[in-house]
């Protein structure tokens, strides 16, 4: 005999395995172990294959890999007797899974099994098949199974309706195969045959419409019945579960009844006298009792309206949810989440109790409390609910915190009656937990307090306590040094108080401190510092007492090793050092954020499509420095590759900070161009000018000029090859033309139209057209101005018109805001709409564009999309 | 559906597993991980239902053994308690006042018993007694092959004498 030949039992294996202290030694036994069945297996032993077997899955129970077992359950299923096949079919169950390969061999075995003259072997082969079948295992067995559905054991006929389940869930095509045998399943007393055919019923219902119809035709009143005897039935031992007739049975007539009941009102009136029965007769002291009284309010709540039974529903919810046991608590709170669209007064009512429930010591139902809640807010109740919330937030796990504060930040946000109450809100939540909410919420809450104006100075103030007390929290100090920067001079000098507050006495020089905190806090991550970097420069001129200060504090990032920094900390030094005259108009305050736009992004409608026609062209992450993340070199690399982008993120920053002093230097210059021009003018140098490697290098070049202080300005600056800084400088207008001519609409370069170029219908439908006019300027082949024209035929006002376009990666396409976008109707007037776009490979491909437009008529959305790939070849 | 079941030593041991949806092995000892770790630390006051990956958890602990199935949100949280109380009042009746050793050294006996309870994630019977008959009876005839086969190599032995 083979040395190695498993002469150990299995007894004796899990025995040694079990006796093992260490886990090497556990590791050694079962090498052991399994190198003696790898012998055996490959010496094909007989006799000691099934104990080898048992022996795999158990060290494949403890984790061990026992692949080069699988052959041996095949050969053990292929064996003439009754004890190889089950052992053999338990491993196939246990040590493959329906993904392998190896499965199909198995597929001629499972046949012969399934036509066996002995009852038991059909029963293992139906459980494995039910188990582990693949799709195609399904589909080959399928006829056998269906065959067995009428078998006569009934133990049999069980087995094959579950294992039909198995099938019609890989192949849903076959399932009207099995409908008629399912229905004379139904009719049947098993208990355990009864109990099958309903599931599969259930099943069948839920692929198959047609079968859900025939179901609700041939069955309900025949299921409705069954119910009934079971409510009514007397004692039987067999299957008594503390007093209740089989409730196993009852829940799945009481499922299958939801499933038939649901939409059909005959049908629902058909089961509402059962239904009532078991609502009001099942004892609901045991779990069998609440397990069927839990499936009843759910059908009640499904099947179609019978006010008398809801109420009855709800009632036992009600009942539920004051239950001592934590498990009825939670499946009342699972339920009434489902009942609250059924009917949300009766659940308000429960307002109390639910909210007690978030307070649980148990995760699991706060979780569904929680969510409960959520969905219970609405303008009356709102402030009580938050407050509960909030005042809970001190004490909740810290692990809970963040569900929670996401649910509060959304419910504050939805539906806050006024501005104060918002902010005073997040504050709170943001002292509690500030390290736990999203980047978003924070963004919000400044997009809000920039448009409540009279707030401004309420606001800082509230902050500069929040971040005394609460400097910890990141968001709170994100915010507070964004406000302090921008609001500075209200907070020093209690500007705009409101009667309810109460008035601090801060100096420049606390507000300095604050930031200074905040910048040298080893906890404060990159945004946070560049956050504060930004606000110290703001502050530099608005307090100018602590100027020095300032500079001080800002040259000491000058050395840091994040690259955003360091290059910012220099930028802003030399501002402070040499620009004096225009620091000022460089720091002004921000404008508003527009928060429709905000919000618009936020849902996500604007994916990577640019889009300008709401006039506005100041997006929302303009005054949140969040921009400064990625180093501007990424930025501008990013919008390179991704025209969409432009005007998003990454010009922003810089729009933020020259926004300013474009409009210094233009009514220097003479002109008055409104601000928002001032800055498109600026979006379009960044667009079009400045490739990356350019930008690459202007770190090196404001080295250069902070170690040479020699050169002139001018040429400092000129050396920077960033145009704009060029513009700041309002240098005389010619060689900003110079510098500028590539670049399109400055007021010097008159805007002439090439006529080469034929107008394109770009887009035409039967009420809106769309119409494309290129013009380019000399000695930039690549760029291409064009003027599109939207012109509304049909007599209908179109509203909140918005066109929107996407263009490949070797296109850089930018937008400039819309006329108008309110397109009347008629033909009586269009909008039109500046687009520029620069070809990367200008000569090599030729244009080609996506486009989108959306508009109101009547209220209503509206969307037309398009692609124009039928630009002039040399575009 | 019960997508699988666990049968989880207080120490984290595995004691059964049994999958009805597909999982990968890789994928089978995460969950195992990851759930072991879920439900052992929870206090005995607490629910028995715990939310995973968008599923649920339904666990019950008897002694040292912990039975986990898992389910889909929509199901029956409380019938699935039941059934998992179905199952250990067989395996008792079966084993007579069932303990941790005897699921040890008669796993593949809790497997079978198990298959006789729940096929394709569902339950076949609801009957204890038809459960334990079903098992009886196939347990028997694994004994009486056994004991042909004995007979008959007995024959054999004393023929080649």
């Amino acid at each position: 005999m083979n040395p190695f030949s498993s002469e150990t039992r299995l007894r004796d294996m899990i025995r040694a395995i079990r006796a093992c202290k260490t886990a090497a030694e556990e590791r050694a036994v079962v090498r052991k172990e399994c190198a003696s069945i790898r012998a055996a297996v490959s010496d094909n032993d007989n006799d000691y294959r099934h104990r080898n077997l048992a022996k795999l899955m158990f060290i494949h129970m403890l984790g061990y890999p026992t692949h080069f077992g699988q052959m041996e359950c095949l050969k053990l299923i292929a064996a003439p007797g009754f004890p190889e096949k089950r052992i053999g079919y338990l491993g196939l169950m246990l040590l493959l899974d329906e993904r392998q390969e190896v499965l199909m061999l198995v597929t001629n075995s499972l046949k012969q099994d399934l036509n066996h003259t002995n009852q038991y072997i059909v029963g293992l082969a139906l459980c494995a098949l039910g188990n582990i079948s693949s799709a195609e295992m399904a589909r080959d067995l399928a006829p056998e199974v269906e065959r067995l559905l009428q078998f006569r054991d009934p133990n049999v006929r069980k087995k094959a309706a579950l294992c039909s389940i198995r099938i019609i869930k890989k192949v849903p095509d076959l399932a009207e195969n099995f409908v008629n045998p399912v229905a004379s399943l139904l009719k049947e007393k098993h208990h355990g045959v009864l109990l099958t055919a309903i599931q599969l019923c259930a099943d069948l219902c839920t692929v198959s419409e047609e079968a859900l119809e025939y179901f609700r035709k041939k069955c309900t009143e025949g299921l409705v019945k069954v119910l009934k005897d079971a409510v009514n039935s007397p004692y039987a031992p067999e299957y008594d579960i503390s007093g209740i007739a089989d409730p196993f049975l009852q829940i799945r007539l009481l499922r299958i009844l939801r499933i038939l009941g649901h939409g059909d009102a005959d049908a629902s009136d058909l089961m509402n006298d059962v239904l009532a029965q078991v609502a009001t007769k099942t004892e609901s002291n045991k779990n069998a009792g609440n397990a069927i009284l839990y499936e009843c309010v759910e059908t009640i709540m499904s099947i179609e309206d019978s006010g008398g039974l809801r109420v009855l529903a709800i009632n036992i919810l009600g009942r539920f949810l004051s239950n001592r046991d934590n498990n009825i608590r939670y499946v009342a709170l699972n339920m009434l989440m489902k009942a609250i669209s059924v009917d949300g007064q009766a659940v308000q009512r429960h307002r109390a109790t639910i909210l007690e429930c978030v307070k649980d010591s148990d995760a699991s139902i706060r979780k569904r409390a929680l969510e409960l809640v959520y969905l219970l807010v609405n303008e009356t109740n709102v402030k009580p609910l938050t407050k509960e919330l909030i005042d809970y937030l001190e004490v909740s796990d810290q692990d809970f915190k963040g569900d929670l504060t996401a649910r509060i930040c959304s419910i504050v946000e939805k539906l806050s009656p006024q501005k104060i109450w918002y902010i005073d809100q997040m504050l709170k939540v943001l002292c509690e937990a500030g390290n736990y909410v999203k980047d978003e919420v924070w963004h919000g809450l400044i997009v809000v307090i920039t448009n409540s104006t009279n707030l401004h100075g309420y606001t800082v103030r509230s902050l500069y306590r929040a971040i005394q007390t609460s400097g910890d929290q990141e968001a709170v100090v994100r915010v507070a040094v964004w406000c302090i920067g921008e609001y500075g001079d209200l907070l020093v000098n209690n500007i705009g108080m409101l009667d309810l507050e109460e008035p601090i006495t801060v100096t420049e020089n606390d507000a300095v401190d604050v930031i200074e905190a905040a910048i040298k806090r080893h906890t404060s991550d990159l945004t946070t510092r560049a956050m504060c970097l930004i606000a110290l420069l703001k502050l530099s001129s608005r307090f100018p007492s602590c100027s020095q200060r300032i500079k001080d504090i800002v040259n000491q990032s000058k050395g840091s090793l994040l690259l955003e920094l360091q290059q910012r900390s220099i930028e802003f030094d030399s501002i402070l050092e040499k620009h004096q005259n225009l620091r000022s108009a460089l720091v002004e305050r921000m404008p508003v954020l527009d928060e429709a736009t905000y919000s618009g992004r936020r849902a996500g409608s604007l994916p990577a499509v640019a889009s300008t026609s709401q006039g506005n062209p100041l997006q929302i992450p303009n005054g949140v420095p969040k921009t400064m993340d990625a180093p501007l070199l990424d930025l501008l690399d990013l919008s390179a590759d991704e025209p969409a982008l432009q005007n998003s993120s990454g010009p922003n920053f810089l729009q933020d900070l020259l926004g300013g002093d474009i409009l210094s230097s233009a009514s220097q210059s003479g002109t008055t161009q409104p601000q928002k021009s001032g800055t498109d003018v600026l979006l379009d140098l960044l667009s079009t000018g400045s490739p990356p490697a350019q930008n690459g290098s202007s770190t090196a070049d404001i080295l250069s000029i902070s170690q040479d202080n020699n050169k002139t300005s001018v040429d400092a600056l000129n050396s920077l090859s960033s145009p704009m800084v060029t513009s700041v400088q309002s240098t005389p207008a010619s060689s900003i033309m110079d510098l500028l001519d590539t670049f399109g609409p400055s007021p010097t370069v008159p805007k002439d139209n090439d006529p080469a170029y034929p107008p394109l219908v770009a887009f035409e439908s039967s009420s809106l057209s769309l119409i494309f006019n290129f013009s380019k300027q000399p000695g930039s082949p690549q760029i291409t101005q064009i003027e599109a024209t939207f012109t509304n035929k049909s007599s209908d006002i179109y509203t909140d018109f918005i066109f929107q376009a996407a263009v490949p990666k070797f296109l850089q396409l930018h937008l400039e805001p819309a006329s108008s976008n309110t397109l009347p109707g008629s033909g009586n007037g269009s909008i039109t709409q500046k687009l520029r776009v620069t070809n990367n490979q200008h000569g090599k491909k030729s244009l080609v564009m996506r486009i989108r437009i959306s508009y109101k008529l009547n209220n209503k959305d509206m969307l037309e999309e398009g692609q124009i790939s039928n630009f002039p070849r040399d575009l | 559906m019960i997508h699988f079941v666990l049968l989880i030593s207080r120490q984290g041991k595995v004691r059964l597993t049994k999958w009805y949806s597909p999982y990968s092995q890789k994928e089978r000892s995460k969950v195992i991980r990851e759930l072991s770790g879920m439900i052992l630390s929870r206090g005995p006051k607490l629910c028995n239902f715990v939310e995973w990956r968008g599923f649920k958890v339904v666990y019950k602990r008897y002694a040292s053994l912990y039975f986990c199935m898992c389910i889909n949100q929509e199901d029956n949280e409380l019938e699935v308690l039941e059934i998992i109380h179905h199952y250990v009042e067989i395996l008792d009746r079966y084993f007579g006042s069932v303990c941790e050793l005897d699921l040890i050294f008669n796993f593949h006996k809790a497997y079978y018993i198990l298959d006789e309870v729940l096929i394709a994630g569902e339950l076949q019977e609801s009957s204890k007694k038809t459960v334990a008959r079903l098992v009886a009876t196939q347990d028997s005839l694994v004994e009486a092959a056994k004991e042909e086969a004995n007979s008959i190599s007995n024959i054999i032995a004393q023929a080649t004498k």
